[in-house]
């Protein structure tokens, strides 16, 4: 025993000086932590790598304009050359940054988690019964191993023997233990959290490398990043957009040709950098990697960015009514006295029944009696015994000093008062139906013969909730509660929460006919589930998040992972993959709305030589042919630096319908974007020229 | 009749037409008319096919390709053969290769681009038996594209999207053919020609002056030129001939023909996807961009010509009248001619080249956005609905969902697709342009030097690769490099705009519903109407820009001012 203290202050001393977990780090670090921007301006150099770039079509394209541009200024010198080279350089450097910056946060995540990996020793039980000390990394799937007080669990598992209090903090950076038992839907642990008490032993369910830890960090991460299927439509749009003016610019040679003047190819190549549409180009990945970042900041782990974006479609959202609509326990909200009684007399008998009863109900009913009437809570004397629940008898209560009170359904109570010799009144049914009417549950008291009354139980609705849910209404999704309720019960809670529908006796099948009902007629349906019956509903949803409370099964068939067990998160995850798809829109209109002001800053530039009367044109009355061509790329380039942390922070998300968001976004990025170039583009030329450049 | 009156009777027409011919129209597509079953059936059974069964897209495709290859080449070997074939009473030899190959495609195409004078190239068998053919059955093939891609939305989990020979045979057999039928009466009663008989041979004994009339068919293939939007004249000033166009009642309902099915196609779409108000919302995107148009051109024409002031003829007519009928006036000129480039038809009753810099302007950039107001027969609509999906698309992000149209979800395939046939004619017309420019035997093409040489070139190629047709004029292509080098811009914009467009009517088909919601994008209000035009517009500026630049606008600004 000595030993094992001994053991377990020498794994405390070294959780101290463990470095920050998750959790920790994501407080110490903002979107623009020094440490992250300074990592990311090497990363944005690293990333100059045409193999890196050729995945991004529109920056590739720039890229290989520097290049050429770069030859040209070698060729035949000039500053202005040489300026059109440098900030089209610049203008894929700030694209990398970007991108590098969006992935530092994660990367600075998965750094910590990793460290938290490393060398953990695990206590293998051999099938004849003796402990063998392994590297966490040999262990095999199916392994039988031992945690105690103070260890790390090794890997990802199951409990087949003992209960123990366990600290989650390292993945969900939530303090408070949780209890995790063999059995049932509390059974999973991971690898990475600490055993705070008690003997369990472990029988490793997941393959070396593919833990829960493992995959979080590579979600942190991003390494396996996939274009999602809307990034992908929005790519083939984008290099639709920049094919499309390379024609444009390189027709401008013979046409001017046939005017009688010449274009030089630094100029073509920076009005085809003008033109192709970098701003939404050099940002595009940056936003998707922000969006993902935005859920793990939420404590939730999409396994896909598909799944996100899927998110933002969601039509239908189907929501377990404990723990999301209600506060998950039911709580004693009334005492309804029968036969003359007193509501003060039944609440203290009330009490009595419950004092030794631990469930929340049970607490729920002393509290309410000491609010209502102050009773207090009294010491028991030696005589008493506690009476638990059972599923036969369905009641549970005390016999002290000779009485014996019981609480219990109904019935249960009706019967037992008829066996001592009562008369249950028939006051008792009416009640008891007013209140299961109202979504309550009644449970009935009684003291030996005498029947005192009635408890309500009330299903306690979050606040906030009915607000929510109407939110999602304005957006177009509809929400259905899903509960074990009877339908008279669910439907007076579905009432006062305001969902639209409700499923209620629902078994796991009748939820899985719903979700593939909703499916073929065209929506996309969200949930959440944690038990193992809830896994092949979580796998058919579009959206499944699995609670990390939840079983192993639970969270492999769903395709994100909520760390911090709340359901209501639900909700917010659809609001971030909206605002994912909403920020990619609104950049994009802003990208392309830009080109206007470009065209009056370089056209009338390009020919006014041939043509003195294109300067009617030049509406901004920009100083030169050069300096306006120059500020038309400073602009290209600068803007996406002015624009990252809107990339990475998202466009404001209100809820409210899509024609409200699509007006104030077409106005803010469709018309903005059209005026504010023609603003800024005149400052820089204003400023070039200041400079005396030229 | 004053102009409003004009705009007003013109209004009223076509919004009866749209109410009764697009729903007309859906019917015959969805099979419920049968008046002339007792012809169509025989047709199905002489052409092998089962007019119950469907094709998917590719057999679609492949049917329109195939048999728009086969009319290519008939249409080829008549011309070159029309000296030893009977109708040719004028005795008019073979037509040349490079002139023939050029004519089969153009009327193929349904542009009806016309390199030669009808009267002095073409025998009446060249004109009634394959060109006026051409002009039923090319126009009856861009409406069966729009019927096919209106089905993909309107079908859920399909994997077929019609008939291709049904479509052609029941648009000939039930629109195209009675109402050409009606409209060339009209066109006869008012004074155009149709007879079989030879050029007339006149002598005027008091004068001592001869002269040749030529005369033909002409009402018959007047009537479909228009309603067909194609736009190939039987006489070489086509519209301003008193022989094709008589009277301005006759100009008023070539107008009026013109516009009929590809507005009223809007309609039938909205009926046959179930929203009328669908079909109104691309209505009214095509109605404003037409109105702003045709207002640009009328006031720019309502200007006086400044080579007329500077020659110092100070009594000049209100508005420019170089190159207009007197019978017409400068406004009617300019409705028709924004009416046939905004249609791709093509036909013209003055000529565009005369027209200030700011008019020349408005046709030409009329059909650089792609002719969607309303564009042309079938083409104009479908052309539209590939400019709403990116509008979709675009709008459809910024809203929060994976953008939806119509119930079909706008993924990677649809975007690849829409983007191809939208930008497929800008970049043709831009590359074609800039050979013709850069090669002596395009610069020899234009009569005149400087901007405005550019614009009759940028011009010519704008509406072969639009299949408008439609002719800046001051330019000999009657050329083997002409002739040739305008097939390509002839074939990309037709085919490579409708094979996309029938592979999209086939991915969406297969496509299930999703139905709408709150958080949808609705596609029948105003903010998408502008959108929409939103799009059109910037796309074409982006791509044009440039090239306008160096044409019109440098010849507008050489007059010192716009307007």
């Amino acid at each position: 025993m000595s030993d094992l203290s001994s053991l377990q202050a020498k794994k405390e001393s070294q959780t101290k000086t463990q470095p920050g977990t998750p959790a920790a780090e994501k407080q110490s670090r903002g979107l623009f932590d020094r440490d992250i921007l300074s990592h990311a301006a090497i990363d944005a150099v690293k990333k100059f790598d045409p193999r890196m770039q050729i995945r991004n079509p529109v920056m590739f394209v720039v890229l290989i304009g520097t290049v050429i541009t770069l030859l040209e200024s070698a060729a035949n010198p000039s500053v202005f050359s040489w300026s059109v080279t440098i900030w089209l350089a610049l203008t894929v450097l700030f694209a990398n940054f970007a991108e590098a910056v969006a992935e530092g946060r994660g990367k600075a995540q998965a750094d910590a988690l990793r460290r938290m990996r490393s060398d953990t020793e695990a206590r293998r039980l051999l099938p004849d019964g003796t402990e063998q000390k392994i590297a966490a990394a040999e262990l095999a799937k199916g392994d039988l191993v031992i945690c105690e007080a103070g260890d790390i669990i090794p890997s990802d598992g199951e409990i087949t023997e003992g209960i123990a209090s366990v600290d989650e903090s390292a993945i969900t950076g939530e303090s408070a233990p949780v209890i995790r038992e063999s059995g049932g839907d509390r059974s999973a642990v991971t690898g990475g959290t600490k055993v705070l008490s008690d003997h369990i032993v472990v029988r490793i369910t997941s393959e070396r490398g593919h833990t829960f830890l493992d995959r979080m960090i590579n979600l942190v991460e991003g390494a396996q990043r996939q274009k999602t299927p809307n990034e992908i439509a929005l790519t083939i749009l984008l290099a639709a957009l920049t094919i499309i003016f390379l024609p444009v610019v390189v027709v401008l040679k013979p046409f001017a040709h046939f005017a009688g003047a010449d274009v030089s190819v630094v100029v073509q190549i920076a009005l085809l950098v003008c033109l192709i549409p970098t701003t939404i180009g050099a940002l595009l990945s940056a936003i998707g990697i922000a969006g993902m970042d935005r859920l793990v900041q939420r404590n939730v782990l999409a396994m896909s960015g598909r799944a996100v974006e899927a998110a933002g479609d969601v039509q239908t959202l189907l929501l377990d009514k404990t723990g999301t609509i209600t506060l998950g326990n039911r709580m004693a909200s009334a005492f309804l006295p029968v036969d003359g009684h007193s509501e003060e007399e039944l609440a203290g008998i009330a009490q009595l029944a419950s004092l030794a009863d631990e469930t929340p109900e049970g607490r729920s009913i002393v509290v309410l009696a000491k609010e209502r009437f102050d009773i207090r809570e009294r010491a028991l004397g030696a005589e008493h015994v506690f009476v638990p629940f059972s599923a036969q008898t369905r009641m549970s209560g005390i016999n002290l000093d000779g009485r014996e009170i019981r609480k219990g359904a109904t019935e249960a109570i009706k019967q037992w008062v008829t066996q001592q010799g009562g008369n249950p009144s028939t006051d008792l049914d009416h009640l008891a139906e007013k209140v299961a009417m109202s979504g309550a549950t009644p449970l009935a008291v009684a003291d030996g013969p005498q029947l005192l009354g009635i408890i309500e139980l009330k299903d306690v609705v979050k606040q906030g909730i009915r607000e929510r849910f109407s939110q999602m209404r304005t957006l177009g999704i509809r929400t259905v509660m899903i509960t074990g309720d009877n339908p008279l019960t669910a439907a007076a809670i579905a009432q006062e929460a305001g969902v639209d529908d409700y499923l209620a006796e629902a078994t796991p099948e009748a939820k899985m006919a719903l979700i593939k009902a909703e499916q073929e007629g065209g929506k996309l349906v969200a949930m959440t589930g944690d038990g193992t019956n809830d896994a092949p509903a979580l796998a058919q949803a579009d959206v499944g998040v699995a609670m990390n409370s939840g079983t192993t099964a639970a969270k492999e068939a769903g395709n994100m992972v909520d760390l911090d067990s709340n359901p209501t998160k639900l909700i917010e995850v659809v609001e971030i993959g909206k605002q994912l798809l909403i920020t990619r829109g609104a950049l994009t209109t802003f990208s392309i709305a830009n080109d206007v002001a470009k065209y009056f800053a370089i056209i009338p530039a390009l020919f006014v030589a041939t043509y003195p009367q294109l300067k009617a044109l030049n509406i901004m009355r920009l100083h030169s042919p050069q300096t306006a061509i120059l500020s038309a790329v400073i602009f290209n380039a600068l803007i996406i630096v002015a624009l990252i942390p809107l990339a990475l922070r998202g466009v404001r998300f209100r809820p409210s319908g899509a024609s409200a968001i699509l007006r104030r976004n077409l106005l803010i990025y469709g018309v903005g974007g059209i005026l504010a170039p023609f603003l800024f583009i005149k400052i820089i030329d204003l400023v070039i020229t200041a400079l005396h450049a030229y | 009749m004053s102009f409003t009156w004009t705009l007003i009777t013109l209004v009223i027409m076509l919004a009866i037409i749209w109410r009764f011919l697009g729903k007309y129209m859906a019917s015959v597509y969805e099979g419920r008319i049968r008046w002339a079953s007792f012809i169509e059936r025989p047709l199905y059974r002489l052409l092998g096919v089962d007019p119950e069964s469907e094709q998917s897209w590719q057999r679609y495709a492949a049917a329109l390709v195939v048999f728009s290859g086969m009319a290519i080449l008939f249409t080829y070997l008549i011309l070159r053969l029309q000296g030893h074939l009977p109708f040719n009473p004028q005795h008019l030899p073979d037509v040349t290769p490079a002139l023939a190959w050029n004519t089969a495609v153009s009327f193929v195409t349904n542009t009806d681009w016309q390199s030669y004078s009808g009267e002095t190239t073409m025998s009446y068998l060249s004109q009634m038996g394959v060109l006026a053919v051409q002009n039923f059955v090319s126009a009856a093939v861009g409406i069966a594209v729009a019927v096919a891609l209106i089905r993909g939305f309107s079908r859920k989990g399909s994997r077929t999207i019609g008939n291709f020979w049904v479509d052609l045979i029941r648009g000939i057999l039930y629109i195209l053919l009675p109402i050409s039928f009606l409209a060339a009466i009209i066109f006869m009663a008012q004074g155009a020609l149709q007879t079989l008989a030879g050029p007339a041979h006149i002598h005027d004994a008091l004068n001592g002056v001869s002269q040749t009339i030529p005369r033909g068919p002409v009402a018959s293939q007047e009537a479909i030129k228009e309603f067909g939007t194609n736009g190939g004249g039987f006489f070489n000033a086509n519209g301003a001939d008193p022989f094709e166009n008589p009277t301005g009642l006759t100009n008023f309902v070539s107008i009026v023909l013109i516009l009929s099915i590809p507005v009223a196609l809007t309609y039938t779409f909205g009926k046959m996807v179930g929203s009328l108000r669908q079909g109104v919302a691309i209505l009214t995107a095509m109605t404003i961009i037409f109105g702003c148009w045709l207002t640009i051109g009328a006031v720019a024409e309502h200007q006086a010509n400044p080579a007329v002031t500077a020659a110092g003829l100070t009594h000049q007519t209100s508005g420019n009248m170089v190159g207009k009928e007197v019978r017409f006036g400068d406004t009617s000129s300019v409705l028709y001619n924004i009416a046939s480039t905004q249609t791709s038809t093509g036909s013209v009753n003055s000529a565009s080249d005369s027209y200030n810099p700011m008019g020349g302007f408005a046709t030409m950039t009329g059909m650089m956005l792609g002719e969607v107001s309303p564009g042309g027969v079938g083409s104009g609509l479908y052309t539209i609905l590939l400019f709403a999906i990116i509008a979709v698309f675009i709008g459809g992000l910024m809203v929060g969902r994976t953008p939806e149209y119509l119930g079909k979800k706008i993924q990677a395939s649809e975007v690849k697709l829409a983007t191809l046939g939208a930008l497929v004619m800008p970049i043709t017309v831009l590359i074609l342009t800039a050979v013709a420019v850069s090669l002596h035997s395009g610069q020899v093409g234009p009569l005149n030097k400087g901007p405005h040489g550019f614009s009759e070139i940028l011009y010519a190629f704008t509406s072969v690769t639009n299949n408008n047709g439609s002719a800046f004029a001051g330019i000999n292509s009657n050329t083997a490099f002409y002739n040739i080098l305008e097939t390509v811009g002839l074939i990309l914009g037709r085919f490579a705009i409708i094979i996309p467009t029938l592979a999209l009517a086939g991915t969406l088909g297969a496509k299930n519903v999703v139905p709408a919601s709150l958080g949808t994008f609705r596609t029948d209000k105003p903010i998408f109407v502008g959108l929409l035009i939103g799009v059109i517009l910037i796309v074409g500026a982006l791509t044009f820009f440039p090239a306008v630049s160096l044409g019109p606008i440098v010849e507008q600004l050489t007059n010192g001012k716009f307007f």
